[in-house]
């Protein structure tokens, strides 16, 4: 959370959430969807596409309005801007990208609930100006892009030899070379994957480590 | 009869368990699965609100929403995702209020929890899967309360393996949750056996 005294620059606003402070692997928000629909990278594409335009967009408009919502109803205002936001995105797929919005299913309703969009306007829009507030709302939703990309690009190449629809590996079932990793397509390999990812991030980043409450190397248990 | 509810049951329990199939309510699976008290705590209240909002938005979808239900002619599903969670979001307030009345023991064990779930995509997603596989009324009753208590059994394994896992001497970096996206992924697989049953 960026606590600063005074609103930060829009770049500022659009630059940290991409690196230093991301959303899913330092904040670990939004696990839900990033872990569905990464079995393939056009749907983590278009679903990475579809979150930076609802958390944009959601926030430029709660930041408008930020000093007409009383505290006791914020929520309910917030959601019904997401969810306005959420059937547009839902209409433009099924318009446009019929059999995609079929393949992502229930995931692209569950936009509404992505704790993502609403740690945004609760945490930032309610506080700066509009366009803070619309490049804080990017530079989340392509922060989390980003990492759906990273995750979907293995599971596709490793798990079924293809990178959007193109053909990476050669499989042995078209009489290429490549035997694919079942698992990696398999839902359980999501976990893995963002879990080692996260590992590494803390690695490098020895803030973010947690505390242990219990001392293992000690000699006198 | 009954065995087509019993089997939708145990779909929704096992087969189609909500966190560790479909991935669902995984910030709150994370962030709230320390201790087993507090994750059954949580179940529980998510059992509730499922049991309650899957029926109601069932109802609402019937008669108000389908095309030509409400008039001829008037299709509402446009409005649905803004339908659902207004629903979910009044069921959770009154919920709230009711316990906070009546059931004053109660609420001090799950009050903290109601505003969470919300939030919670569980029940959002419980409402979407309903309506996507149409579930007529009685189903919708079966399938609320088994997509609930398939989460709330989640949750309480992983806190019971994550009490034990403090203790484990893992590097540093792993140490929390990373350890705990390993482990959920490990039941995830377990979970994956159930997929062999044939109902």
């Amino acid at each position: 959370m960026t606590e600063a005294v005074k609103a930060p620059s829009a770049k500022q606003a659009f630059l940290e959430p991409l690196i230093a402070n991301n959303p899913v692997m330092i904040q670990v928000l939004g696990i839900c969807s990033s872990l569905a629909v990464t079995s393939s990278m056009k749907t983590a594409f278009v679903m990475g596409i579809a979150v930076t335009a609802v958390t944009a967009f959601s926030n430029l408009a709660v930041s408008c309005v930020r000093k007409l919502i009383p505290g006791s109803v914020r929520i309910i205002a917030q959601m019904t801007i997401i969810a306005s936001l959420v059937i547009l995105v839902d209409q433009i797929l099924r318009a446009f990208a019929y059999d995609l919005s079929k393949q992502l299913s229930v995931y692209v309703g569950l936009i509404i609930t992505n704790c993502i969009v609403m740690g945004r306007t609760e945490g930032f829009a309610l506080k700066y100006p509009p366009l803070s507030s619309f490049m804080d709302g990017l530079g989340n939703g392509l922060g989390y892009l980003m990492v759906l990309c990273v995750v979907g690009t293995i599971r596709e190449i490793f798990g079924a030899g293809t990178w959007f629809g193109m053909t990476v590996f050669q499989t042995v079932n078209n009489g290429g070379w490549y035997v694919p990793c079942g698992l990696l397509v398999m839902p359980p390999c999501g976990f893995f994957l963002l879990g080692s990812l996260i590992w590494l991030v803390k690695t490098f980043r020895k803030d973010l480590q947690e505390p242990r409450e219990y001392d293992t190397h000690r000699e006198d248990y | 009869m009954l065995q087509h509810y019993i089997s939708l049951l145990v779909q929704s329990i096992f087969i189609q368990n909500m966190a560790l199939a479909f991935f669902l309510g995984m910030c709150t699976f994370l962030a709230v699965s320390k201790k087993v008290s507090t994750a059954a705590g949580l179940g529980c209240a998510v059992i509730m609100v499922q049991v309650l909002a899957v029926p109601a938005n069932n109802l609402i979808n019937t008669y108000i929403l389908k095309p030509d239900a409400l008039a001829p002619g008037l299709d509402l599903s446009f409005l649905s995702f803004i339908t659902y969670i207004g629903v979910i979001a009044a069921i959770v307030q009154v919920l709230e209020m009711f316990l906070d009345k009546y059931v004053p023991s109660l609420y001090a064990a799950l009050g903290i929890f109601l505003p969470l779930i919300t939030v919670n995509c569980v029940i959002f997603a419980g409402v979407s899967f309903m309506v996507q596989r149409d579930y007529n009324f009685p189903e919708s009753v079966v399938y609320g309360f088994g997509s609930g208590a398939s989460w709330a059994l989640a949750i309480i394994l992983l806190a019971a393996i994550r009490e034990r896992l403090k203790y484990a001497d893992a590097p540093a970096g792993l140490h929390g949750l990373p350890l705990t996206f390993i482990t959920a992924g490990l039941m995830a697989i377990a979970f994956m056996s159930f997929s062999g049953i044939q109902l």
